[in-house]
């Protein structure tokens, strides 16, 4: 059994496909009509062939209460992982990306927090053991 | 500041974890829920559910310690001592004034 894919409800699929591509630099995978929406996945450019992450449409009625309560609490819906979280940092913050921690220590991890303008908050992580 | 103030003030108080989560703000104010367990887990503390962060907010908000504010969508903390001065004020600074030569 593999993790293929895993996803981010986003509120709306094209202001994601900017974002996740334009800003965090992913590269499309699988973009497919589907009714009102599309079957809309990206990969890491480092890592083309890995897990894809479905940026999902937010429609359905639960979505929106459970996202809402994410971020009310702070909590991110995914997690990415950098090899140099501070460079990473400067560089989305130069494309006025928000952040909602900035970087700090985190046990054996360093972490950071952003606004995805999608309705969620991403953690990036950087292991400090490499 | 009435007895059940106080009763609340003290309860708070009388808990490790909230102990904690009151030096944690009090270095570093508006904290969102992620970032008071986040840094829980930093300082190496034994691992407390955000469930448990959660309820331990409350108590310290209903005793007037926490003060919860928006920012954007998320709920951030932070301390407010004026409780605190005001319960140390009439209970534990009048025991050691009046009683201080024993």
């Amino acid at each position: 059994m593999r993790i293929y894919v895993t996803s981010v409800f986003v509120d709306d699929q094209s202001t994601a496909l900017e974002f996740y591509t334009k800003v965090l630099g992913f590269i499309v995978k699988n973009d497919v009509p589907l009714g009102e929406n599309r079957w809309l996945t990206v990969v890491s450019s480092e890592e083309p062939a890995g897990t894809e992450l479905l940026l999902e449409p937010s429609g359905h009625p639960a979505v929106k209460p459970y996202k809402d309560a994410l971020v009310e609490d702070g909590i991110p819906a995914a997690s990415f992982q950098v090899d140099d979280l501070s460079s990473e940092y400067e560089r989305l913050r130069a494309l006025e990306v928000k952040f909602t921690v900035e970087p700090m220590d985190a046990g054996t991890v360093r972490m950071a927090v952003f606004d995805d303008t999608c309705g969620n908050l991403i953690q990036l992580i950087e292991m400090k053991d490499k | 500041m009435n007895d059940e103030q106080l009763d609340q003030i003290f309860k708070a108080l009388a808990d490790p974890t909230r102990r904690r989560i009151i030096d944690r703000l009090r270095k570093q104010p508006n904290q969102s829920l992620f970032q008071i367990c986040a840094l829980s887990v930093a300082e190496g503390e034994k691992a407390v559910s955000r469930q448990a962060i959660t309820q331990h907010l409350d108590m310290l908000e209903k005793a007037g310690l926490v003060h919860v504010s928006w920012s954007g969508r998320t709920k951030i903390h932070a301390l407010d001592l004026k409780p605190l001065r005001k319960a140390a004020d009439i209970w534990l600074h009048r025991h050691l004034q009046e009683g201080k030569d024993r």
